[in-house]
């Protein structure tokens, strides 16, 4: 045995700290919840006075005129679905092709630069597209013989590749985890690759790319200043035909960038906007919660101790 | 068409979409580097704007983003780590748990414009901090704890098991073992973590639109209470609302704050990558 | 002599209610090696999880019963399970040094303890490789990274980590498994060295093994402890058919 045992420090004062400690990280946890339920709050605060207000019927017409103090925010809404369909029309097809393609078909080189290429897009700021779809893809598209470049077709462009990274990325893990033997099955029986594709690797992957869709469009729906730059921002309905999506038109998210710096606090259109982020918010909680139950948000882990 | 022709097809098919999905990456990166590079200075990167911003540089812009980048930093990053910590380490399969991975989802999901209106309801009026770094840092910090939160708890559930149950073996503690075996090993990917929600936040521009960001000001910040200019709102304001603005400045802004983005993604990539060759386990 | 350790009528359940131990009850002597035998999942790392409270770690699983250590109930609210854990420690099977140096590793329970005191870590750090027989092996590379350690030399740094805690009780869980027949020699007699120093309870790799060096043996078969005596007379003249069975190698 030691003789120079050297008392240890203080253990119960030790407990107390580390009690402490463990108090402050329950508390980070729980106030992910406060931090969901506060802004649902503050947006319905400051915007409730729109739904109050405003006779549901005005609410929902077919005129955006704040100016007369009419408030119909049907045109916003058209807006929003005309560019999300169209940005699901361009981006679903391509980013489950290019998800396909990574994980199937490209040779290991290749995808080893493909794939930091999704991450450099992810990575470039909504605003550097929207301008560069403002500065040059915009002219494009009237040069093509369009009225305007600034339509709900040039902002589902955009938004079709700003949504890629989320719809490549969680796709091409759904396809990933899509057990090896299924696909050595077909391709045993004589299958050719394309048909284990088809039939076989795309079935078993099928929620797995539901979500990626689903997360997808409430990438789309949110976007804001991208939207706001190549839109064209007119608050009005389109006729209804193909030719809508070469109009231009507005999104909800966009009126709330380019009006609220111009309202006074308290006013009924400030209410109005805060009324329309509300309306934002519920949607994306209805896509990511229909997402969270396809893929089942599963709070198993394995933990370390039982003494907590 | 026969089974031999359907694949061939279909290989061809995938690649072009594919071409389709990454050339214009390509082609956008170059251009804008084509078009911006003339504009960079010495003198553009550290002067302010003149002559109603259609000379000189982008110097305020530029300090704005990195402190409006520190400032999110030290919001999210505590918050975030400790409910990683909290999720991978403490918390127990039952309705707690799911309700917080619920909440962190939605959180995800909602949309920037959203987190402006929330900063400008909560902290710019209600908590009275005004248009400042301040009310933009707290809401693009909340903004970014989702991002930080789950790249963390992927980290922190990386660091083998039998790490925890050796230590706690050894006599240690809960957190001891927490803090002394598995925050250590798992730092690098929180940090990576911690940097790709810093580079999303610093080219943000709908959450500090009426939060934090101003027109122009004249003098560089001073205090947490002070507006401040910022990259992706100068961008936007002389993109679309200072008539004859040279294209060469709107270009040269855009590539720098393109530049800034791209190397924390860099920066993050390069620590993941250099981490997981260095550790012996 | 009061038994080190006992355990009373205990029973131990699974989440996935495997019942991993049945109505077992058991006395280990002080300065005694014990060695638990038997086929493959019949209870014996369970077992020895329980008796410095690893158990705890595994979520749902129920016990009953009652386990002593030197008379005292070492599932008692006034049990500092962290300092049990240390009386009585654990080497597990997979020889895991923590990541970071060899003197890292020696004094990590020390330090976690919160002892402080540099000359008395260092004095450890020398008796428990000296102990372990790995001094003269790494007395040069003590702050080098345990990783780099072979096999038999990662288990003696184990060893010696449990021992830097100067502990009362060594539980062992078939320490040997991962190494060759040179490091298995080297360890057994390591162990041997310890007896009159520590209790040890350990899980042997094999029946001969367990011949080797045992000084008591007990034979536990689906988590039932079916016999326990002397090493001689249960090896050479098993009472209970299924321990003969199973030591001729009739199954298991």
């Amino acid at each position: 045995m030691d003789t120079a045992q050297a008392p240890p420090e203080s253990l119960p004062n030790r407990r107390i700290g580390e009690r402490i400690i463990e108090g402050v990280i329950l508390v980070a946890g729980i106030s992910t919840i406060l931090i969901v339920a506060l802004i649902f709050l503050f947006l319905l605060k400051e915007g409730i006075n729109a739904f109050l207000d405003i006779p549901l019927r005005q609410l929902f017409g077919d005129r955006w005129y704040p100016i007369e103090g009419i408030y119909g925010l049907m045109p916003l809404l058209v807006g929003t679905t005309l560019v999300t369909i169209g940005a699901v029309i361009i981006a679903v097809p391509l980013g489950l092709v290019a998800a396909i393609y990574l994980g199937e078909f490209a040779p290991q080189w290749l995808r080893e630069i493909l794939k930091p290429l999704i991450e450099i897009l992810a990575g470039i700021p909504s605003i550097v597209l929207g301008f560069l779809g403002w500065v040059a893809l915009a002219p494009l598209i009237q040069n093509a013989g369009a009225d305007t470049g600034l339509t709900a077709f040039t902002g589902s462009l955009l938004l079709a590749y700003m949504s890629l990274p989320t719809i490549i990325s969680i796709s091409e893990d759904a396809l990933y985890a899509v057990p090896r033997e299924y696909r050595d099955g077909a391709l045993a029986i004589g299958a050719t690759q394309w048909q284990t594709i088809w039939r076989v690797v795309l079935p078993a992957a099928r929620s797995g790319l539901v979500i990626a869709v689903m997360l997808g469009i409430g990438r789309v729906i949110g976007e804001t200043m991208g939207v706001l730059l190549v839109t064209g921002n007119a608050a009005n309905m389109p006729a209804f035909g193909p030719g809508m999506f070469f109009n231009p038109v507005r999104t909800m998210t966009a009126t709330i960038a380019a009006e609220m710096g111009e309202v006074a606090q308290g006013s009924l259109h400030y209410s109005v906007l805060f009324g329309i982020g509300l309306i934002l918010f519920l949607i994306t909680f209805v896509v990511n919660w229909l997402a969270a139950r396809l893929v089942g948000v599963s709070g198993a882990r394995t933990k370390v101790g039982g003494q907590v | 068409m026969s089974r031999q022709q359907t694949q061939r097809l279909a290989s061809v098919l995938i690649t072009l979409t594919a071409v389709l999905v990454f050339v214009p990456v390509i082609v956008v990166i170059v251009y804008l580097i084509w078009q911006g590079i003339g504009a960079i200075s010495w003198e553009f990167l550290t002067q302010p704007p003149r002559n109603g911003m259609t000379e000189g540089g982008i110097w305020p812009a530029i300090l704005g983003t990195l402190i409006l980048t520190m400032g999110t930093a030290l919001v999210s990053m505590p918050f975030s780590i400790a409910t990683a910590i909290y999720l991978a380490e403490y918390a127990g399969d039952n309705r707690l748990t799911r309700t917080i991975r619920m909440a962190i989802v939605n959180l995800a999901g909602i949309p920037s414009i959203v987190y402006g209106l929330f900063g400008l309801g909560a902290f710019v009026l209600a908590a009275g901090f005004g248009t400042s770094i301040l009310a933009g840092s707290l809401t693009l910090g909340i903004m970014t704890m989702p991002v930080v939160i789950s790249t963390a708890e992927e980290a922190i559930n990386s660091v083998p098991q039998q790490f925890r149950t050796v230590s706690l073996s050894l006599g240690a503690s809960k957190w001891q073992t927490i803090w002394h075996q598995v925050l250590p090993h798992a730092l690098p990917g929180i940090i990576t973590g911690m940097i790709l929600g810093l580079s999303r936040a610093a080219g943000e521009t709908a959450p500090i639109l009426f939060t934090v960001a101003a027109f122009y000001v004249p003098t560089l910040p001073t205090s947490i209470f002070d507006q401040t200019m910022a990259l992706p709102y100068h961008l936007y304001v002389i993109a679309t609302q200072v008539p004859g603005m040279p294209l060469k400045i709107q270009y040269g802004t855009a590539l720098v704050l393109l530049l800034i983005t791209l190397t924390m993604t860099l920066i993050a990539t390069v620590v993941r990558t250099a981490v997981r060759r260095r550790r012996d386990w | 002599m009061q038994p080190k350790i006992s355990l009373q009528n205990v029973f131990y359940t699974y989440a996935d209610e495997t019942e991993a131990l049945r109505n077992v009850s058991l006395d280990v002597l002080p300065n005694q090696v014990f060695v638990l035998f038997g086929p493959s999942r019949s209870g014996k790392s369970t077992l020895l999880r329980l008796l410095n409270r690893l158990s705890d770690l595994t979520e749902g699983a129920r016990f009953q019963g009652t386990v002593l250590v030197d008379g005292r109930n070492i599932f008692d609210r006034s049990v500092d399970v962290f300092d049990l854990r240390r009386r009585v420690s654990m080497v597990f099977a997979v020889p895991t040094p923590l990541p970071g140096s060899i003197r890292d590793n020696l004094t990590y329970g020390l330090k976690m303890a919160g002892q402080r005191n540099a000359s008395l870590l260092e004095t450890r750090v020398h008796r428990s490789l000296e102990q372990a027989g790995l001094w003269d092996e790494v007395k040069d590379r003590l702050d080098s990274s345990a990783m780099a350690l072979s096999g038999g030399q990662k288990q003696r740094l184990c060893l010696a980590r449990s021992l830097a805690l100067e502990p009362e009780v060594i539980l062992l869980d078939n320490p040997t498994s991962g190494l060759d027949p040179i490091s298995t020699s080297v360890v057994e007699e390591t162990l041997r060295e310890l007896t009159d120093q520590y209790t040890i309870i350990m899980v042997p790799h094999s029946v001969q093994q367990a011949a080797r060096i045992a000084d008591r043996a007990g034979f536990l078969l689906n988590g039932e402890l079916v016999e326990v005596n002397d090493t001689e007379s249960i090896f050479l003249h098993p009472l209970d058919k299924r321990t003969e069975d199973y030591i001729t190698g009739r199954f298991g």
